[in-house]
């Protein structure tokens, strides 16, 4: 079933290069929705609804650790899996996002191969 | 008092981090760009007019530059993207900071204590050859060349001791 998704990462070649990942894995997407912080995402969740979050960790104005704890407030978000994708290997950025309800994480750079069972949930 | 990790990355042979840095960038091309890297022969030369750094700060201080032609910028940006993107762009730039950023980043993640003790900047990309680029690193640079679609690429590190 296609599904909607909700990239956010400040920068826009990372959106795009998400979405192909994505797309070259197998997923099909109906419709992608962009953002490049995580105010930015929380703004769009006001309107619509998607069935998944991609989210990067460093980004201005509000990163992703901080966005994952804001997104119970967003009933639009509700149950909708999040996966973090980051460059940094940190492990407490790691754990703090997975404590905040993430359901995985994704390290930059990174194959399909790769995508497909955090997205599943098998970590 | 300096932790165990500080011990690793302060005291470690840092001729080592060569290898960890050509493996590091191969492993972005291949799964970003989808393609891979060569060792050019001796004597090989390249034009150098697209540079893009990421600062490092924490356990490790310094920079990383990623140099390379700006025909090769323009199609590393097309395979990232998979649609063919304009010399000098944006959309280039941007790419050739991503490489930049997830070379450094894929490069401390392979050292121990580095991954959670350093920090990565975001990105600077310098277009242009008439410039000089003067560092406080007060180590010798690492660098690592390699080819890209036969076009030569040079990844430095300069860090401080």
């Amino acid at each position: 079933m296609p599904i909607r998704a909700l990239i956010i990462d400040d920068s826009s070649v990372m959106r795009k290069i998400v979405t192909r990942s994505l797309r070259q894995a197998g997923i099909d997407l109906s419709q992608v929705l962009e953002a490049g912080n995580g105010a930015e995402a929380l703004a769009i969740l006001q309107e619509s609804k998607v069935d998944l979050i991609l989210c990067d960790i460093n980004m201005p104005v509000m990163d992703g650790l901080e966005f994952i704890k804001q997104l119970p407030g967003v009933p639009n978000a509700k149950d909708v899996p999040v996966v973090m994708i980051t460059t940094e290997g940190s492990e407490s950025h790691v754990v703090q996002a997975l404590s905040c309800g993430a359901r995985g994480y994704i390290r930059k750079p990174f194959t399909e191969e790769q995508v497909i069972p955090v997205l599943a949930g098998k970590q | 008092m300096t932790s165990v990790d500080q011990v690793r990355v302060v005291r470690g042979d840092r001729s080592d981090w060569a290898p960890l840095m050509e493996l590091a960038t191969r492993e972005v091309f291949a799964m970003i760009l989808g393609c891979q890297l060569t060792i050019p022969e001796t004597g090989v030369e390249g034009s150098f007019d697209a540079t893009s750094m990421v600062g490092l700060a924490g356990k490790l201080c310094g920079i990383l530059t990623f140099a390379c032609s700006a025909k090769s910028a323009t199609l590393m940006a097309t395979k990232m993207l998979g649609v063919a993107a304009d010399e000098g762009s944006r959309e280039v730039l941007d790419a050739l900071g991503e490489i930049c950023n997830m070379v450094a980043g894929n490069f401390k993640n392979k050292i121990a204590g580095l991954a959670d003790g350093c920090l990565l900047s975001v990105p600077t990309v310098v277009t242009g050859k008439n410039y000089s680029l003067h560092s406080l690193a007060d180590v010798a640079a690492l660098e690592v060349r390699l080819l890209f679609e036969g076009m030569l690429i040079i990844i430095s590190l300069r860090t401080n001791s």
